[in-house]
């Protein structure tokens, strides 16, 4: 065990704080979900990332990245969220199907969509969920029935984050007459293709975050199929560990929020109940813990490891840090915690602190319920029957 | 950058655990509450023959000169052994207290009057004991006290009010020993629980794939499983910091994270010691199943090495003080302002 950063790491730390501090924009973007101008703007950004070869450090270079290890990333992601950069739009393709891609792609795949990807220009929404399949994604039924070199998609799929403004889609479908987990196939679509109809679903504060997608006899080519045919479980599997146990949420956004929050702490102290001083001190260690744990498990794969059962462990430990840390912020707000950041009396951030709160309720629900996580923690971790 | 254990480091941990394993299990610790005897001296012989109580020590002491990780480890195996035996507290705390003061270790075990602590724990077993006259350490042979024993809940825990008068002669040194010395006393406390809290879980996760009602073994009851998945979350969050603390040299963040490590094993011992109770049903509050000595042992090391509330203060101090950050998380050397001022 060596947790001194080595010079060389110290050095890509201030690579990466020099650049943001000269290309971080200085007024924050227009949030990607409600608008289509946002959704411009934060693409915009990801062009911006992907010039200075910073769009996704730890791909293979030939597809758009620097082929960084993972503690350089998350050092990269340290001095991301430090410097305030906004948020990526691109994370379901940049974080999860990227790395599916790397994985289980053809050459070809790999050079048609992982450039695209990093470049900003594909923006992924993924298409897994539907109204009879949420936590048994298993019981999708939306089909793929081979027609010659194409499928022809059809089904309804929902809760697609991002879906109204982004460009192409993954999801499963199954070979008509298939149960359960087989005869299930990963396939990419563009969702301006014809038979694609979006409807846009608003979240509980009215904001357009995700969507449902009607598909209609979509015709992709079979070349979309992401792994073997009949095989899509597998690789989404490895798409989902990817989501919960790494990528999807790096530490480093939880304690720059974590840090914030000891700032409205002591903004607001004089006026707050002192109990929420240990709810304050909980909140910056558990994002603590949470960075260590992810540096262990960065460290162990580094070294070949594999990822096991922490990719449900740290969903349900970031989820309910997330939760519990705006909870506290809230608390802290007191009356204000209620306003909206159009409200004329919000101070600045405060609007910043509901919205926060508002997205950190969905954390225990999406990327697999925590319900679902404590029995695949009791299960396949702890070898408890079924 | 490398938060990984050592070949070596994974390797002495195994080493101890297979030790404890097999001369630690609960029928061992009922046959020594059924002696009487305050120790069990065949345990205690393997032990030294492996050299822990000298761990710590410098080689040229006749010690194995290893580190706080290692001693973690250690402690980790014996959190869930529950060790009867002193062994954390002198080789974890008395042993590199007596090295630092230049003192030679005596034969036999020291205990370790910490002012945080209000009773000392082995002391009628010791050779000799570590008192506290107000910031001053004073080295006092075990025939120059006088103890008065206390009853604790956890059965292998003797505990003792100490009666002795400080001399010249016996001063070994000063506040910052009593100091280093809490620091290692919380976060191998904080190592025990986590070890406590991992056994908590063992001991359950066994018990409720036996046990059947409706037909079924309990432990595939969803919310059976909730409870141990739960419980388990909180031990993955609180070993890293365990193992981080110890490796952390000095530092304001150092002492913070000690504390940390310390509320997050408790946090983590607590919860698996009371679902262990409920997941055992009537079984997990009878004398009959080990789960009580694992609950004892963590009610006890709670509060010792410092309060909850002690710790939660420490954090708060560094919290409130210190530049915070993802840049933070290991203490980092702070860069220059450089980047941003050439960036602006
Ligand atoms: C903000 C947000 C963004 C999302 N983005 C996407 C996206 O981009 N793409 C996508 O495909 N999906 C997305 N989802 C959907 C998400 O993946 C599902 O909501 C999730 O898998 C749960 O499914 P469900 O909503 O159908 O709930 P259900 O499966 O109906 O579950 C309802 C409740 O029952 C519990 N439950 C269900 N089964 C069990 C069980 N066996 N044991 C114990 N409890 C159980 C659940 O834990 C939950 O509490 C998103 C959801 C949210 C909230």
């Amino acid at each position: 065990m060596d947790i001194r950063y080595t010079p060389e790491e110290q050095a890509f730390r201030v690579e990466v704080r020099r650049w943001m501090a000269a290309h971080v924009p200085a007024q924050p973007l227009p949030d990607f979900d409600s608008t289509r101008e946002g959704f411009e703007a934060h693409r915009q950004w990801e062009r911006t990332l992907h010039a200075g070869g910073w769009g996704m450090v730890t791909w293979p270079v030939e597809y758009g990245g620097r082929g960084l290890d993972l503690i350089r990333w998350l050092i990269f992601e340290e001095e991301y969220y430090r410097a305030g950069a906004p948020g990526r739009v691109n994370q379901n393709g940049i974080f999860l199907l990227g790395p599916t891609l790397i994985e289980y792609g053809t050459p070809e795949q790999k050079a048609r969509f992982l450039p695209a990807m990093a470049a900003g220009d594909h923006i992924w929404a993924q298409a897994w969920s539907e109204p009879g399949a949420g936590s048994d994604l298993a019981g999708v039924r939306s089909t793929a029935v081979r027609d010659g070199d194409d499928y022809v998609l059809s089904g309804h799929k929902i809760w697609s984050s991002r879906a109204v403004h982004a460009d192409w889609a993954f999801g499963l479908f199954r070979a008509p007459g298939s149960e359960r987990h087989k005869g299930l196939s990963l396939i990419l679509f563009p969702l301006d293709a014809a038979g694609v109809t979006v409807r846009p679903i608003q979240r509980l504060d009215g904001k357009p975050v995700f969507a449902e997608l009607f598909l209609d006899n979509v015709r992709v080519p079979v070349a979309n199929r992401l792994g073997d045919e009949g095989q899509g479980w597998a690789v989404c599997m490895s798409t989902a560990g990817f989501e919960r146990g790494l990528m999807l949420r790096s530490p480093a956004r939880f304690q720059v929020a974590a840090a914030k929050l000891v700032d409205l702490y002591r903004a607001r102290a004089g006026a707050a109940d002192p109990a929420l001083g240990a709810a304050v001190a909980q909140a910056w260690m558990d994002a603590d813990a949470y960075a260590l744990s992810i540096y262990a498990t960065a460290s162990r794969l580094m070294a070949g490891g594999t990822i096991g059962p922490e990719t449900s462990t740290n969903k349900i430990f970031w989820s309910e840090l997330d939760l519990d840390l705006h909870k506290t912020a809230l608390a802290l707000l007191g009356a204000e915690a209620e306003l909206t950041a159009a409200a004329p009396d919000a101070s600045a951030d405060v609007g910043d602190w509901l919205d926060g709160y508002i997205f950190s309720l969905a954390g225990p629900i999406y990327a697999g319920a925590n319900e679902i996580q404590r029995n695949i923690i009791a299960e396949r971790m702890l070898g408890l029957p079924r | 950058m490398d938060f990984r254990l050592t070949d070596e480091q994974t390797m002495l941990a195994e080493a101890v655990g297979a030790l404890l394993h097999d001369c630690c299990s609960g029928a061992d610790l009922r046959r020594l509450l059924e002696s009487g005897a305050a120790r069990d001296a065949g345990r205690w012989a393997q032990i030294e023959a492996m050299g822990l109580p000298l761990m710590l020590a410098p080689e040229a002491r006749g010690g194995s000169g290893l580190g706080m990780v290692e001693m973690a480890l250690v402690a980790i195996a014996c959190g869930h052994a529950a060790l009867p035996e002193p062994l954390v507290e002198h080789a974890g705390i008395a042993v590199p207290a007596l090295v630092a003061a230049g003192r030679d270790v005596p034969a036999g075990t020291v205990a370790v009057g910490h002012p945080v602590n209000p009773f000392v724990a082995d002391a009628d077993t010791a050779e000799a004991l570590l008192l506290a006259d107000g910031d001053a350490m004073h080295l006092v042979p075990r025939a120059a006290v006088t103890l008065v024993r206390q009853d604790s809940i956890d059965p292998f825990r003797r505990l003792f009010r100490v009666d002795w008068k400080p001399a010249p002669a016996t001063r070994t040194g000063g506040a910052a020993l009593w100091e280093a010395a809490l620091e290692r006393g919380a976060l191998l406390a904080a190592a025990q629980l986590l070890g406590l809290a991992q056994r908590a879980v063992d001991i359950s996760v066994a018990y409720t794939k036996e046990r059947q009602q409706f037909g079924k073994p309990i432990g595939s009851f969803q919310a059976v499983k909730h409870h141990l998945a739960s419980a388990q979350v909180k031990i993955e969050f609180a070993r890293p910091v365990v193992l981080a603390a110890a490796a952390l040299p000095a530092s304001s963040l150092a002492r913070a994270r000690v504390s940390h490590a310390k509320l997050a094993a408790q946090a983590a011992a607590d919860a698996a010691s009371h679902a262990a109770v409920q997941v055992h049903g009537a079984m997990g509050y009878s004398w009959e199943v080990d789960v009580h000595f694992v609950l004892k042992r963590a009610l006890a090391l709670g509060q010792a090495w410092g309060t909850p509330g002690f710790h939660r203060a420490r954090v708060a101090e560094h919290m409130l003080s210190a530049p915070l950050g993802p840049d933070r998380t290991f203490d980092a050397v702070p860069l220059q302002q450089e980047a941003r001022s050439e960036a602006a």
